[in-house]
């Protein structure tokens, strides 16, 4: 949306940042989110929103509360199936393929887009069991093939050190950060391609946040990664692309740089620069 | 009256009516074990009645009552954990669901001598089962699910639905996430409404009445399809049915009775309590 009172900024040339190079066109979308439409049994959460999702990127989808966010994200390994009584229209694909299409596995999407939720929830069982939990129920038995998932998951999420020496201890006697962590780690085990991480740092302390934020770079190495960030700062520390969502809308979609430096939309810039949320 | 005086008032009679409850179960307890501890020894507990019931012990009636609980027990649960499984997980609030719920109830109302005489009605005569071990199990198992089905949807309802998302987002289907994290973490639940289930099918005696006892079969059991004695009617019979029945044997067969009931009952509460410490949620 180009609005008539835009700031001059059109003279700077294009950055040469890691950020605005991966835009270039020339890269397939991993996912493609065209004009959905979501609606909870009481309430409008989507309107007709479409986005693009580059590999190896971090987006962020920010926004005040009730914008969406958190729905878009479901949506993207069909979460919101759980639930009854929605609608739903437009499509998603995944690689080109259509995530509603009645044929996909949808237990198979979800270990490909695996989703961090903003609280923390291991599950009533030990730090390894919360692990191989989801790979036991894909159906791999190989104890080593297990054993080997568990560390490099671990190792991925920066938590193998910490719990190294107890892995058979109740995932509940970890701390909130570790928990966190532990939460992402048991979607790495799983191998997915896109992570998906609402608000993956909410009641974390300052230093378990970084841990967070920096661990999400290295894993853009391997993965797509989507994610609800607590605040705009934060957006826009993480973030390679950023759409800025309002009542179910997208309102702006762009590199890290426009979004957070020169917006076009004045929603975005005003939002960006903390005039509401 | 004082506004203090009444609160004082208030708090008596309500810690009154609290003792009160205690009361009888002492006093039915105690007297029992006053009463029939005397009888109690190797030979009642390990020989078969004589003499017109009126000497020995209450073997057959005692392997009969563990027989007919074990039936019970095999019968309620699959069909009960299943409802309730049913009902918790899958039911959509719909008619259907509405019916069942109804029906359960209703099933929970249903007087047991009503058990007794459907019981002899459908499995006993209708299904050919005889008067038998097997007719016996499938009423008791009958008048207990409406426990095991409320006090299991009970315990999977107490499983986080938090759990469930996350089974889910990892791939799970729901069958898988029932079968591998909503049925583990309430087993301790389901296990503790079955025995609570099981202790009142220990101890009725109507619904057995027509479908399995027998007054006196000094024999153990060999088949299900087999008639057995049971504690409650043997109590029943000895009670009401013997001229010139000592009473200490009486006593002794209600003691032996109420132990294996409050035994199933302290089994019940060991459980639970021993689960809820290890819970971490």
């Amino acid at each position: 949306m180009v609005t008539g009172a835009m700031p001059p900024t059109s003279a700077q040339p294009p950055s040469e940042g890691t950020c605005d190079a991966m835009t270039t066109t020339a890269v397939p979308s991993k996912i493609r989110v065209e004009k959905v439409s979501f609606a909870y049994s009481n309430a409008e959460a989507l309107r007709a929103v479409s986005l693009d999702v580059y590999p190896h990127e971090v987006t962020v989808l920010f926004g005040p509360a009730r914008s969406g966010k958190t729905t878009l994200l479901r949506l993207l390994n069909r979460l919101t199936d759980l639930l009854e009584g929605t609608r739903r229209s437009g499509h998603i694909y995944l690689d080109g393929q259509d995530i509603f299409a009645p044929d996909v596995d949808v237990a198979e999407l979800r270990r490909r887009v695996g989703m961090v939720f903003a609280m923390p929830i291991p599950l009533p069982m030990s730090i390894r069991a919360n692990l191989t939990y989801g790979l036991q129920l894909k159906g791999i038995r190989d104890r080593a093939l297990l054993e080997a998932r568990v560390e490099s998951a671990l190792r991925a999420a920066a938590l193998w050190d910490e719990v190294k020496d107890r892995l058979e201890d109740p995932a509940s006697s970890l701390s909130g950060g570790q928990q966190q962590r532990l939460c992402l780690a048991r979607i790495l085990a799983l191998e997915p391609e896109v992570i998906l991480l609402d608000n993956p740092t909410s009641g974390l302390d300052p230093i378990s946040t970084s841990k967070v934020e920096a661990s999400l770079h290295e894993l853009r190495q391997r993965y797509t990664i989507i994610a609800v960030p607590h605040s705009v700062q934060q957006a826009a520390r993480i973030a390679d692309r950023a759409a800025f969502m309002l009542g179910g809308e997208i309102i702006e979609v762009g590199t890290a740089r426009e979004i957070f430096t020169r917006p076009r939309d004045p929603r975005t810039r005003d939002y960006v620069e903390g005039r509401f949320g | 009256m004082s506004r203090e005086m009444k609160q004082k008032l208030a708090f008596a009679l309500l810690t009154a009516a609290a003792v009160v409850v205690v009361v009888p179960v002492l006093l039915v307890a105690g007297y029992i074990i006053w009463r029939g501890a005397g009888a109690i020894s190797l030979e009642f507990l390990l020989s078969a009645p004589r003499h017109g019931l009126r000497e020995g012990g209450i073997f057959p009636a005692a392997i009969g009552t563990v027989i007919l609980t074990l039936g019970t027990a095999i019968v309620a649960l699959p069909l009960g954990v299943g409802a309730a499984i049913y009902l918790s997980e899958y039911a959509r609030d719909d008619l259907l669901t509405r019916l069942i719920r109804m029906a359960i109830i209703n099933l929970a109302g249903i007087p047991s001598v009503v058990y007794g005489l459907f019981g002899l009605g459908l499995f006993v005569l209708f299904l050919r089962c005889g008067t038998s071990i097997l007719a016996g199990s499938l009423t008791l198992g009958l008048l207990t699910l409406p426990v095991v089905i409320s006090t299991a949807e009970e315990a999977i309802r107490a499983v986080p639905q938090s759990f469930r998302v996350v089974s889910v987002s990892l791939g799970g289907t729901k069958w898988q996430t029932i079968r591998h994290l909503v049925l583990p973490n309430a087993l301790p639940g389901i296990i503790t409404g079955v025995i609570l289930g099981l202790e009142r099918a220990a101890g009725e005696t109507a619904p057995i009445l027509f479908t399995v006892a027998a007054v006196y079969l000094p024999r153990l059991p060999r088949s299900i399809f087999d008639q057995t004695m049971a504690l409650p009617y043997h109590l029943f019979v000895i009670s009401t049915q013997v001229p010139g029945m000592p009473m200490t044997l009486q006593f002794g067969t209600a003691l032996v009775l109420l132990a294996f009931v409050l035994s199933l009952n302290a089994a019940a509460t060991i459980i639970r309590s021993h689960f809820r410490r290890r819970r971490s949620w």
